[in-house]
């Protein structure tokens, strides 16, 4: 059975929990897009984009001295960093973007925690012409302050949100409350595989590429599917994207590495699977930080990108059915492994993407070396140097390097 | 008595050629001592129907007022068991409707039949959950139908006509018209094409409609009587019971009674 159903559920999971203004809005997107995906000049032009101005297929890279450093699995890396703009999103950001062109929508609205989803949004908005309003938490504005730069100066105005905690959960409410009053002119591109339905279908869709790309890089290099994949979760996109195309290879684990910030049990993490209970936030019914009264629990994290209380709901199926299994990495882990990536590798990762290679650490050691373990590095550390220099302190890095 | 105490409410004031008035509060803004006053007062000031606002932290259908609005009642910590034990204690004090409005997953954290039956047992009427649209409520309807409970349906200017058709015929108490494409909040102007749009809710269905979000005051409720069978206002009473205290609030809904 191929997920979503007609009603947009993965399982359990998933629907279309929006005021009544949006659900014309989200059977119009669902029609646009499954005629755009049927339509072969649609695919050429994304194609093309992906190909020419992001720079795929990014590379499978065997990190050998890191693979060496922990003496276990041999550790590809899955080089989405390598695409423009430093991550992954701008992946979903083309596909969406092109098909807002296709429905003859001139505004684009985006979210951003970390500031990647907006980037590649205010990126592709300069590209494509369009006009572009981006809202962004004020706390997640002070910690991505580069990322405000780098939006405003592609043309894009960045709207700060003040509300609730002031980060991604808040901005994305902001920006649905947007859509409700400027749905007939306004195109809302979602950057993760949340929010109602077609949204969670549509993300995964365009970043399904990444495994695509990644079944064929491993066999052409080790000649066999991988064993083990393992990908951070905060709404999911990177993972869905990286897992999607594995699912039916049974042979293949899966592992979504969810930020336990200080600690499962110090009330201070972002992990809505690992530690959350089903509820509906923003559209959709999924795993998510909540009280005994269904009040939205505030997430934390050191990495803005992965501090949301929700995420995707065919995360949520699949962690139920038990195809993938999902793990807290906190703070201090993935700062070590932010750490460890850059000195051995001289990959500076996403804080993000150090949740990833964390729990990477963690697994090679326990595996053999006939194990292979395929991670996907979502983007790169630049964003986050301030952020872990000011963390670490002066000799900090020195100091905390085991 | 549920669905009936809201048809009995808007076919009363029908009779005296009037219009409903609907008055939404936030339940434990600042206190629900203050909640149980205001709905007596507002009651015995000429209020058909009270919304009572179960606070949720993540209100994405409400503007700045009604937001803040939560926080505060999330602040005295409000939540929808004390606010349905608030409704039984009223029930022996006030006649009118009152009502229930959420978004989904207080609701659903409670628990549905466990909420049927503690609707039932305060006698509250009714729910409005802005973010449950027809295709994800079936199962709260039926289990709030089998207690002659409302589901109160929301429309809005988007909504097709066949898809009204839907909606209506699965409403009971009334429809809730959503006057413009937005969040709630009081607006400068009545929002254009709201004339056709509420004619076109109002060829469809027999039921009870009645207009809300955007309702600035008696002058706007004035206007759009003509259009529908109730007016709710929501924002406009809120910031007048935070910021100038009950008999300011008071005098603003008799200035709405008399207006429609």
């Amino acid at each position: 059975m191929e997920y979503p159903d007609k009603r947009g559920y993965y399982g359990a999971f998933g629907g279309r929990f929006v005021p009544e203004t949006l659900i014309p809005a989200l059977e119009e997107l669902e029609a646009a897009y499954l005629d755009a995906k049927q339509d072969a000049n649609f695919k050429k032009e994304l194609e093309s984009y992906l190909k020419e101005y992001a720079g795929r297929p990014t590379t499978l890279y065997y990190a050998e001295n890191l693979t060496k450093y922990l003496g276990g699995a041999r550790i590809y890396l899955k080089r989405e960093d390598l695409n423009h703009t430093g991550s992954h999103k701008l992946n979903n950001v083309l596909g969406q973007a092109l098909l807002a062109v296709r429905m003859g929508k001139k505004r684009i609205i985006a979210e951003t925690g970390a500031g990647q989803h907006g980037v590649a949004t205010a990126t592709v908005a300069a590209l494509l012409g369009l006009e572009s309003d981006i809202y962004m938490g004020t706390e997640d504005t002070r910690r991505q302050e580069l990322n405000v730069f780098r939006m405003e100066l592609m043309g894009s105005k960045v709207i700060p949100v003040d509300a609730g905690s002031a980060t991604l959960k808040d901005a994305i409410n902001e920006a649905l409350r947007d859509w409700v009053t400027n749905v007939r002119t306004t195109y809302y591109l979602l950057g993760s595989v949340v929010g109602p339905h077609p949204y969670p279908m549509m993300v995964r869709d365009f970043q399904a590429i990444i495994g695509n790309e990644v079944k064929q890089q491993i066999l052409e290099q080790t000649g066999r599917l991988p064993d083990h994949l393992i990908a951070c979760v905060g709404g999911g996109s990177n993972s869905i994207g990286l897992f999607y195309p594995f699912i039916k290879d049974e042979g293949v684990k899966m592992w979504g590495a969810e930020a336990a910030g200080r600690g499962l049990n110090s009330g201070e993490h972002a992990a809505s699977i690992t530690a959350g209970r089903p509820g509906v936030l923003q559209g959709a019914y999924s795993y998510v930080l909540q009280d005994d009264n269904g009040q939205i629990q505030l997430a934390y994290s050191v990495s803005a990108g992965l501090d949301h209380p929700g995420v995707g709901p065919e995360h949520s199926y699949l962690n139920d059915i038990g195809r993938v299994s999902y793990t807290g990495i906190t703070d201090t882990e993935a700062l070590e492994a932010f750490k460890l990536l850059s000195r051995t590798e001289g990959i500076i990762p996403a804080l993000e993407s150090a949740h990833a290679v964390a729990l990477a650490i963690k697994m090679a050691p326990e595996l053999s070396s006939e194990q292979t373990i395929v991670v996907n590095l979502s983007g790169r550390g630049d964003k986050d140097v301030q952020q872990v220099a000011a963390i670490l302190g002066n000799g900090g890095i020195k100091r905390g390097c085991k | 008595m549920g669905v009936n105490r809201l048809t009995k409410a808007f076919s009363a004031r029908k009779t005296e050629g009037r219009k409903a008035l609907i008055i939404y509060l936030s339940a434990g803004d600042p206190s629900l001592e203050m909640t149980a006053r205001a709905v007596q007062e507002l009651s015995e000031a000429g209020v058909d129907i009270i919304e009572l606002g179960v606070p949720f932290s993540d209100p994405i259908a409400d503007g700045p007022v009604i937001q803040a609005a939560s926080n505060r009642a999330l602040s005295s910590l409000t939540n929808l068991k004390k606010i349905i034990e608030l409704v039984k204690e009223l029930r022996s004090k006030v006649k009118i409707p009152l009502v229930l409005m959420s978004y989904y997953n207080p609701f659903l954290q409670y628990g549905i039949e466990r909420l049927a039956a503690d609707l039932d047992a305060a006698e509250a009427d009714g729910v409005i959950i802005p973010d449950l649209p027809l295709e994800e409520n079936t199962f709260l309807r039926e289990s709030l139908d089998k207690k002659n409970i409302a589901t109160i349906p929301l429309v809005a200017p988007t909504t097709p006509k066949e898809r009204l058709n839907k909606i209506t015929k699965t409403a009971s108490g009334f429809v809730y018209c959503v006057s413009l494409t937005g969040v709630t909040g009081a607006r400068e102007d009545l929002p254009p094409g709201i004339k056709e749009y509420l004619e076109r809710v109002r060829d469809i269905t027999d039921i009870p409609i009645a207009v809300g979000f955007g309702i600035n005051g008696p002058e706007q409720a004035r206007q759009l009587s003509p259009l529908c069978d109730g007016i709710i206002v929501g924002s406009a009473v809120v910031r007048t019971l935070h910021e100038e205290g009950i008999s300011k609030t008071i005098e603003l809904v008799k200035k709405l009674r008399q207006s429609i």
